[in-house]
């Protein structure tokens, strides 16, 4: 899993059948620092995350577990809101 | 799932047969702003997008979950067509 801050919103309207419904996000990962790191990607949204909120979310085949039975075609799903993280 | 840019199409009659009947697409990376960025890859169309539409490509084993893609030896696949993006500055 990665931290990130969600950036933005995208709205697709022609989408595969399983993504009907779905919160399309634009996500930053974060250094532990806070400093944003390699480039932005959308990721599907499990936990009601908004704009501005530090969040984690995973990558790969998995993502689409957060929706079972509904297998989304999606490689990055939102899985926790982040309230603080800290590092030694 | 990455943003790009429709910027072409491919045409190939000698293909793996799970890939029969396929629209294969030439995509450009974007980022939310537009502007374009990493190389150009080539995906599975499966939701009739078209050029210069910009599109939601799902990469790596997810994309099998595409519709109408499973088993198919295929790591990215568009599946959505966007219609806006909104990013806070």
């Amino acid at each position: 899993m990665q931290l990130a801050r969600v950036m933005g919103e995208v709205v697709s309207t022609m989408k595969d059948a399983n993504l009907a419904g779905m919160k399309l996000l634009v996500v930053q990962p974060l250094l532990a620092s806070g400093e944003p790191v390699g480039r932005t990607l959308v990721a599907l949204d499990s936990v009601g995350a908004g704009v501005g909120e530090n969040v984690f979310f995973v990558r790969g085949r998995e993502a689409a577990f957060p929706f079972y039975p509904v297998e989304p075609p999606t490689d990055a799903t939102i899985i926790g809101i982040v309230d603080q993280w800290s590092t030694e | 799932m990455i943003l790009a840019k429709i910027v072409g199409t491919v045409v190939a009659t000698r293909k793996d047969e799970r890939l029969l009947s396929t629209k294969l697409l030439v995509a450009r990376p974007i980022d939310p702003r537009g502007k374009a960025e990493g190389s150009y890859l080539v995906a599975v169309d499966t939701v009739d997008a078209g050029f210069g539409e910009t599109v939601l490509i799902v990469s790596g084993s997810s994309a099998r979950m595409a519709s109408g893609l499973k088993d198919c030896p295929v790591d990215a696949a568009i599946v959505g067509i966007v219609d806006t993006i909104e990013v806070k500055d």
